[in-house]
Parts: structure tokens; sequence; C-alpha cells
């Protein structure tokens, strides 16, 4: 028996959930006036747990580093939201989004917690149209939907392609109302260093104030960590500059497991990189794979040519065109799950096939979309016999109306208009499906921490399906966190308040003090973003889409050693009493040296392909994933033990009662 | 390409500003406004002076973190964007640059470029919401139809990101963009028109109390505007006015 | 400022149509400046006018100040052409203009056409056309006259906005014709001026 005690009720699939609320303990009106609850990160996990803590009559504390609640990065997924709600009519139950996840997460996610999310979902878009979500519709005025990768329904709630903008913006209107009423008491540009644990129990944080560089001590009965995903540890990916780990880790250095960390979610369809001072990537939404065809020239000598601006894709015969993914998988084609897009992308690539001065680079092309649509609209609007000049013209009024903003940004961004030459992506770091342990409760493996949304390991198994994660955020926050922290809580009625003057809390103070005191008194040479992209070309080039057992020590060696020079070397300017955001940076780039080389330690453990791990020395004959069941049908959880490379490994084994462990196919 | 920044400094919220004047070189056209402020931030660094503050956090368009007055123009010089979306190409090798803090009485600065817009959230914090509790058991999302212009309107409404250049940019310091923004996003929607009156009402008194300027119609806030959001909004935001001003039962 | 404003653009058009008169004849003239001199409707909307004007004068003057106190720092550098009407921007200094124009006006015709002894002229008409006899006096009646026409091609379409009428199907029009009638205004008050001018 593991020490790992995921706490997964008892019964039938389909009852668990339920039953479980009906067991747990609640706790009173007048006693949860009482009682304080700390919740970090303001995205959709926190926002959305903060605002339900809130409403339940919880006293919150929310903190957020931004200078507003409303900036939380999810706020920049584009795609949608999944639900089981069946309005389409194609056959969705909870069973079938259910399924799919699981299978999406090539088996590596806990049933119980997935089933739950599916039986959630439908709620979420209910609670979120109460809200004045302002989701797209049809002209009959009932929500409209689109599918998404790795799905064969469409279950997916849209609003253009700022979803993620509209549900956190519907989550942060329902924490302004608390925070006008006082319930929500708000920390913005506060940053937490730090979790405090007192007689074994999360009691509160040691946070900076960004502006005046006050370390403050905050105490609560229990804490809540919704800081989001660590794709940031490859210094170039799709998430927010300020986007980090240093909550997590905090935590996962007080006790807290760190589940599958090297479960990276590269995305398939981003801008690709144009230079070395890139300080970000930009994802398009997969959405776009629901019109837009991907494919590399045939030939070599095309290739070159185009590299070479000698030929335009848009004159490339269709029979000189490699549609890979319509070749490779016939029965899922363009909308295959990301983690085997991105692969595909990759091989290509590999093989020389890129499209960009980098060789790093397909095309997403609209072509035929733009003409196929150009044509219905051409016979909804009565046009007899249309020339094709006006079919491709009505065509990109169609696709303008379903992705103009995103057409919009990519123009901006690559000065290439998407309407008239395809679009080029390449794959980027974009999620992290692992993150601190939790078991059914959402409790970490310290008691009275809790952890939601990206943050945690939970749902998504090995590869997160398109538009799941909103679905899981919202669901952490307003469906499941809110009752299960009851549960706890119920044993804090009589404690009183936490007094924050205590030595657990002082020693914590101290170590953020001390931390901050080195970075600024240690007068490198170097800046942090140079070490912070050295790191991120270590983990892109070992940690990235696809590994090897070599690759991963090797990464091991040389993160030590980069940590080590980071230590001597690093040179932070400015002062700790002010708005500081190189310190801001340091200190977050030294938690993300710590946990990389978590990541190709899990990594190198895993020696089987499963989701968006690939191990190259597990494949198939024909070049797929191969996956282990045998072996490593497990969540890996590392224990810190005082050094990142000694972690230690706990093993949570995962059972499937309800769905059939089968090898992937979308061919 | 080679430029001139001219860069407004400021230690501390209470401290004096002053310009100062930095030189970029080889500067891609392919970057991004703030990678280019990224280059000088390093060159900062590496001579052990402090890097020049500024917000930013998705670089992506989207989170309304970035700000910057640039040559006279919130967000610079071209439209639709953010400064993060801002590219190089859109200057000249040679060019001077001037880079301003957003100014208003109601957006005071913190440090160099960053200024504090909590205004915002408390305007929203007096209204900005549909009144309505987290639970299993809200009607179904498909229960009331709404009629898709005014979903697409709401929506259009919707996309605004807070990020202030309404404020910036307008002669009076004016929030009515942002505010009204919010005002008619609800108002469109069944779900908020219920609370339509008190919003309104609450959210421009509030808007008031943070020192913002009033709206003389100017236009340049939906010329600058980087996700377009229409003046409609403001005319709307100012029948609803009149109308609870007129029909609000008194306290 | 919109209720205000409007209020004088309806007694500014009805003022234009009267004045026109003076250049097709002398005598509809004096029977039209008689009617208004005399009729008691018009003369209970004189105060009803003055008030107007008066309401749109503080509020104007109180709008600008508050207006500027939301922004105490400068820009070092603004480019408000960029986005933004030159009439829009400067309502004030157009406003202001027309209210020293305003001032002189009413001491030259109001003032003499009531109270005074008409400078010796026994009717309106004569009046009028010997005042703009002198050709300095023309000229700040015509500066003053494309103040009042900036002013209105803001002020016109922004009553508008103000009070929400604004629509997809109908703003174009009202932009329109705030554009053409600050024309007509500005015009049809200097075409006078000149052509009595011209006369004389």
């Amino acid at each position: 028996m593991s020490v790992l005690d995921a706490k997964i009720p008892q019964g039938p699939l389909k009852d668990k959930w339920t039953k479980h609320k009906n067991d747990i303990n609640v706790v009173n009106p007048a006693n949860k006036r009482l009682i304080d609850v700390i919740v970090v990160g303001t995205g959709l996990a926190g926002g959305a747990a903060s605002a339900s803590l809130a409403e339940m009559g919880y006293s919150v504390k929310a903190f957020c580093f931004q200078d507003s609640p409303r900036r939380a990065h999810s706020i920049a997924a584009q795609g949608g939201i999944n639900a089981a709600k069946n309005y389409q009519n194609d056959g969705d139950s909870t069973y079938r989004l259910f399924y799919d996840t699981v299978k999406g997460g090539d088996y590596r996610a806990r049933e119980a917690n997935v089933y739950r999310l599916a039986e959630v979902s439908a709620n979420i878009i209910d609670q979120c149209v109460a809200q004045g979500v302002p989701f797209a519709r049809e002209y009959g005025g009932l929500l409209d939907n689109r599918s998404f990768g790795g799905v064969l329904v469409s279950r997916t709630f849209y609003a253009k392609g700022q979803t993620g903008q509209q549900l956190l913006l519907g989550a942060y209107s329902a924490m302004s109302r608390q925070i006008g009423k006082g319930k929500i008491k708000m920390y913005n540009r506060h940053e937490m260093l730090e979790l405090v644990i007192v007689g074994g129990k999360a009691r509160g944080i040691i946070a900076r104030n960004l502006v005046t560089g006050e370390i403050e001590r905050h105490s609560a009965h229990a804490v809540v960590l919704a800081s989001g995903g660590y794709g940031n540890v490859f210094f170039l990916s799709t998430n927010a500059m300020g986007s980090n780990v240093t909550a997590a880790w905090k935590a996962h250095k007080k006790g807290a497991y760190f589940a599958n960390p090297c479960f990276t979610q590269i995305h398939p369809t981003c801008i690709p990189r144009s230079g070395e001072y890139q300080s970000k990537l930009t994802l398009m939404s997969e959405s776009l794979r629901n019109d837009g065809r991907i494919w590399v020239p045939k030939k070599k000598e095309d290739v070159m040519a185009i590299r070479e601006g000698r030929l335009s894709p848009t004159d490339l015969r269709e029979e000189d065109r490699d549609y890979y993914l319509e070749r490779r998988y016939p029965a899922f084609g363009n909308l295959v799950p990301r983690d085997v897009a991105s692969r595909a992308a990759k091989e290509r690539c590999d093989a020389g096939y890129g499209v960009n001065d980098t060789g790093e680079a397909v095309y997403l092309d609209f072509g035929s979309a733009i003409m196929r649509y150009g044509k219905e609209k051409a016979m909804v609007d009565g046009i007899t016999n249309p020339t094709e000049d006006v079919i491709r013209e009505l065509g990109e009024q169609v696709v303008e109306a379903k992705y103009g903003n995103l057409f919009q940004m990519y123009e901006k961004i690559t000065d290439d208009n998407p309407y008239k030459t395809p679009m080029k992506i390449y794959p980027a770091v974009h999620y992290t499906m692992g993150g601190i342990w939790v078991d059914y409760n959402l409790m970490t493996t310290i008691p009275g921490c809790y952890a939601a949304g990206e943050a945690n390991f939970s749902d998504h198994g090995a590869n997160r399906l398109g538009a799941s994660a909103l679905m899981q955020g919202l669901a952490d926050g307003y469906f499941v966190l809110p009752y299960t922290i009851g549960d706890y809580l119920a044993g804090d009625i009589r404690t009183g308040a936490i007094p924050n003057d205590s030595p657990e809390f002082m020693e914590a103070e101290k170590q953020v003090r001390d931390q901050i005191e080195k970075l600024l008194k240690n007068n490198g040479s170097k800046s942090v973003d140079h070490f912070h992209r050295r790191l991120g070309k270590i983990m892109w080039d070992h940690v990235g889409m696809a590994r090897n057992g070599e690759g991963l020590k090797q990464a091991i060696a040389e993160i030590r050693s980069l940590r080590d020079e980071f230590w001597k070397d690093v040179r932070v300017p400015g002062k700790a009493n002010g708005l500081n955001p190189e310190l801001e940076k340091a200190g977050r780039v030294a938690d993300f040296l710590e946990l990389g080389e978590l990541m190709a330690l899990d990594a190198l453990h895993r020696s089987e392909s499963c989701g968006g791990h690939f191990r190259e020395e597990s494949q198939t004959d024909e070049g797929e994933a191969l996956r282990k069941d045998d072996e490593f049908a497990f969540v890996s959880a590392w224990e810190w033990t005082g050094d990142a490379g000694e972690a230690k490994l706990h093993k949570e084994e995962l059972t499937f009662n309800d769905i059939e462990l089968k090898q992937r196919s979308y061919k | 390409m080679n430029l001139t920044l001219k860069i407004y400094r400021q230690d501390g919220p209470n401290a004096k500003g002053r310009m100062e004047t930095y030189q970029v070189a080889d500067i891609s056209e392919h970057m991004s406004f703030l990678e280019m402020l990224d280059v000088l931030n390093e060159q900062l660094v590496a001579k052990g002076e402090e890097p020049v503050a500024f917000d930013h956090d998705c670089r992506e368009g989207i989170c309304g973190m970035c700000s910057l007055y640039i040559n006279g123009e919130a967000h610079g010089p071209d439209r639709g964007v953010t400064t993060c979306q801002l590219h190089m190409r859109k200057f000249k090798d040679g060019d001077t640059i001037y880079i301003e803090p957003w100014r208003s009485k109601a957006f005071p600065v913190v440090k160099d470029l960053v200024v504090d817009r909590s205004s915002f959230d408390r305007i929203m914090a007096a209204g900005g919401f549909v009144s309505v509790n987290t639970s299993g058991n809200t009607q179904d999302a498909n229960a009331i139809p709404i009629p898709k212009t005014d979903a697409d309107k709401a929506f259009d409404a919707a996309t605004c990101i807070g990020c202030g250049a309404c404020v910036a940019t307008c002669k009076n310091a004016s929030a009515m963009l942002f505010v009204s923004a919010k005002v008619s996003q609800l108002a469109l929607l069944p779900q908020g028109k219920v609370e339509r009156t008190h919003r309104v009402l609450n959210m421009v008194e509030r808007m008031d109390k943070e020192g913002f300027g009033n709206c003389t119609n100017t236009g340049a806030c939906e010329v600058e505007c980087p996700k377009g959001i229409s003046l409609e909004n403001i005319a709307r935001m100012n029948r609803e006015y009149l109308k609870a001003s007129l029909t609000a039962d008194k306290d | 400022m919109a209720l205000t404003g409007l209020f004088l653009i309806t007694f500014i058009t009805l003022h234009l149509a009267i004045n026109l008169l003076t250049m097709v004849s002398k005598d509809a003239f004096n029977e039209a400046s008689h009617f208004m001199a005399t009729n008691p409707l018009i003369q209970v909307m004189q105060y009803v006018l003055a008030a107007g004007f008066l309401i749109h004068i503080v509020m104007g003057i109180n709008l600008t100040l508050k207006n500027k106190s939301a922004r105490p720092e400068k820009y070092a550098y603004n480019r408000p052409s960029a986005n933004s009407g030159f009439s829009s921007r400067s309502m004030i200094i157009t406003g202001m203009l027309v209210l020293v124009f305003l001032v002189l006006h009413l001491r030259d015709y109001f003032v003499e056409l009531k109270f005074g002894d008409m400078n010796g002229f026994d009717n309106d008409y004569d009046l009028v056309v010997t005042l703009f006899g002198m050709w300095y006096y023309t000229l700040i009646y015509v500066l003053a006259f494309i103040a009042l026409g900036i002013h209105l091609n803001h002020g016109f379409q922004s009553a508008f906005q103000s009070m929400g009428a604004n629509h997809s199907r109908y703003t174009p029009l009202i932009k329109k014709l705030g554009a053409v009638y600050c024309v007509i205004i500005a015009a049809g008050f200097s075409a006078i001026a000149i052509f009595h001018f011209v006369n004389a």
C-alpha cells in the first residue's frame, strides 16, 4: 500500500461524487464567517474558488502577482470549453466525455476524478451563462458548439477565439461582487513566496508586496494553490511572462508531492519562433484545425524553393502537397489530439520538410475551407454561377466571422495575411498536465493545503484534450473545491483566528528575506534571463517533444551545473524595498532551475511513451508511441528530500474499472 | 535598426519623474516593442543600472497588463493592437521614440512606466457583475434564447481587456468607454437586465469618485482601443443612465 | 450640455432665418424684428434663452476645469490629432470665442434695440446695415461665425451621442447632418455680414 491515499469514494463510478457530497462534513453558515481561506492565483480555478467560497460565507484572502485578478493567464485561452450537454444531438453524454478525456490522456488520469469532471461540466455552462458570459449563439438564440481535436462530437462551447477571456471575466465579475461586499480581501501585485505550516497543517503564506517590497505574513485555516502551470521552465512557451511555479514549488519543498512533472503538453499550432530575442510564443487556437488543413511539400526541391522565396505555397499543386495528418490518420485527420499532431509536425520537420528559414514550420491552410464556405454562402445568398473571386470573398467573410481575431493576431505578429497565404505553425510548450499531487478532495499531501486548476496534476493524464483546461479549472473552482474544503474546515470551527506571529511564520519569513538578500547581494555578471534562456534550451532539446535516456541524463547534469552557475553569477539589480521586476524573475527562475531537474528525472524514470511524453526507446514499428501499461500505469508523485536530484518517488497505482485500457489509435 | 528612446523614469510612487534618453542598436523589425525594451533592459542590467519597469504579462494582447504611451499615442502608432503586439516594423532606423506611462489622476504612477489601475477594479466591484451565486442548479443554459445580434453585441463589448488606453488617450482622462463596455454587455443580456438600474448608477458614481474626467465625445478612445470597443456603448450607457436616473426608486 | 446645446441650436437656426431676411427685404426684416421684440411668448422665451446660454456656459467651463484636473501630469509628447478631430478638442476655445463675440453682439444690437436709442436709427434694418459697413466689424463677425461653425461641427452630433442616440442606421446620418448644418450656420451668417459690407 502506497503512502498516497487518493480517498476515492466507494461505489459505482457514476454515484461516487453525489454520494461523496452527501457524506462529507459541512460547516454551518455562522461558523464559515470565522474561517479564513487563502487562495493564491485568480485564474479560472482560483477566481472561481474565491468567488464561490466567499458566496458560501468564508472569509477569503485572494492573491495575484498581476495588477488585477482579471489578468490571470486563463484569459489567453482561445478555443473553447467542453461540456456534455448534447445540445447538438450527436450522442454526447457524461460517459462519452469521461471516456474521451481518459483516452485522450492516454490512460494516465484517475477515473473517478475525470468522471466527476464530466459530470459537473454541464453545470459550468449553466453557471457561466447565468453570469452573463456571452457565448457564441446560433440565429435561433441557442448556444453554438464546435468540435475539437481527439473527439468525434461537437461539445465545445466558445466565444469566438476568446473563450478563456470571457470565462475569466465571468469569474472576475463574481469575485468583484464579493470584493465589493468585503467577503474577499484582494491582494493585487502580491507574490506568494513561502507556505507556512503550523502543527503539520498549512496555516498561511508569506507574500511579498511587489509594489512596496514588504514581506507580509498572512494566516488562514486553509490555503488553496491555484497558481497555474510551469510551462515557462522552457523559457519560450505560450504562457504569460509572469507565469511561474514558485507557489507550487514552495509548497512542494514544504511537503506537497509533485506528480507527473514530465507531462508537458506541446501544442501543435503556434506561431513559429523568429529570432533569438524572442520572449514568448503565441498560440493559434486548436479550433483552427476544424477548418485548416496541415501540410508540407512532398518534394524536397519544393521545400528549398519555398524557403528561398522562389516559390509561393499557394502555387504548389495539390498533388505536390503532403497532408500528412490526413495521410497517416484518416479517421481523425487534422483533428487528431495535440500530442499526435505535434509529433507528426516534428517528424516532418526533422525529416527536412520544414517550410521556413529555421526549418521548423508547417502550413495550416484555409484555402479549401474558404472555397467550401464561399460556395455555401453563395448558395444561401442566392447567387447563381458565382465567379471564383466572389466565392473566395464570401468564404473569407465566413472564416473571418469564425476566427477573425486569430487571423488578425497572426497578421500583426508575422506581417503575413493568412486569408491569402497559408499560416505557418510549429509546436510549442503550452500546458503542463503534471502538478501538485492531490487526492479526490483536491487536497495535497499537506493537510489544509489544496491545489486546483493547472497547478494540480489531476484530470488530464499524460495529454490534455483541447477545451478541457477551462473545464477543469472552473470545475475545480466552482463545483469541487468549495464542497470538499468544507470537509476539512469542519474540524476547524473551534480553532479561532490563526496567529501570524508564531515561530513558524517568523521562520518562513526569514527564509524569504534571506533568499531575497542573497539574490540582491550576489553581484554576478549575468542577467536572470540569460540563465532562463539557457535552461529553456536544455529543457526543449532534451525534455521536450521526444526524449531518450541519454539526453535526459545529460539534461540533469547540465541543469545542475547551470543552477550552480546561477547562484554564483546571477546579477539582480535594484532594491528589495520597491517594485523590482528583475528580483521577481530571479526568484522564479531559481525555482525553475530545481523543477527542471525533477522533470528530467521523472521523464528518465518513465521509460514508456505516453501522451505528451514520447520516449524514443518506446515506439511501435510504425513510429507511433508505445505505452507500457504493465509497468507504468501509475502516477509518479515525487517527495522533496532536500535536493532536486534526490527526490523520492511514490507511486499511486491507477486502476481502470469502467474503461478498458487500449493502445490509442486515431487512424 | 538603431533607435533613440526617450523614456519617463520615476523611482517610486512619490518620487519626482524625469525623461531619460537611451540608445539601442541592431533592433530587428520582427521584434515586438516589448522585446525591444527587453534588449534595452539587458543592456542596463549589464551596465549595473536599474532596468526600466513596465507592466506586461501575456504578450499576446489579451491580458490588458501592458500599457505605454508611445510617440504620443496609447499602445503606439498601430491600430487594433496592444503594445505587446506592436512590432518594430512600424518604426524606421534612426527614429526617436517617446515612451511614457498612462497619465490620469485615477492611474497614479507606481514606478517608471508602471501605473496603478486598481480604480478599474473598484468600478467593477461597484456593479460590474450579475448577482448570481455558484450553484449546481441555475437554469439550463439554453432556457432563455438570446437573439444572436444581442449576444454578438454583448460579446463585442465584453472583449474589453481593461488596459486603460481609453483613459490614457482621452483628453479628459475619462473612463467612459471602459465602464460603458461592461454596462452594455450586461444590459444587452437577459441575465444582466434585472440589475441594470442600480448597476449603471453605482458604476458611474464610483467612476466619478475615482477622479476620471467626463466624456466629451471626441472619439479618441474608440480609435486607440486595442479591441475596437465602439462608442455605441457609451451612448448605450448614457441611455441606461438617463433612464435609471429618472426611474430609480428613492432609497 | 447636450440639452442646452440642442436648445441653442434651435435658437441659432431661427436667428439665421430672420437675419437672412435682411438680404431679401428691409420691411420683412423690420417686421420680423418687431415681432420678436414685442410678442409676449417670445418675451418669456428670452429669459429661457438667457438661462440656456448661462447654463451652457457655466456647465462648459465647469466641465473643462473638472476634465483638466483629471490629468494633472501632462504628456511630454502627445499626438491627439492621430485619433480625434480638431473641433472636438477645441470646444472650450471656440466656445469662449463665441462668448466674447456674444457680449459684443448683445451690446451692439440687443441692448440698443431693446433699451437704447438705437444710435439714432429709426429702424432695425438701418442699424444692421450701418454697422456692417465698417470692415473691422464685419471681420470680427465672420471670424466669430467660423468659431461657431467649428463649435457646432462637434457639438451637433455630440449632443445626440450624449443623450444616448447612437444607432448604426441613424448616427451616420446625424453626423452628415451636423457637418452640413455647421457650414450652413457659419456660411449663412457670414454671407449676411459680407453682403451688407459689400453693399454699403
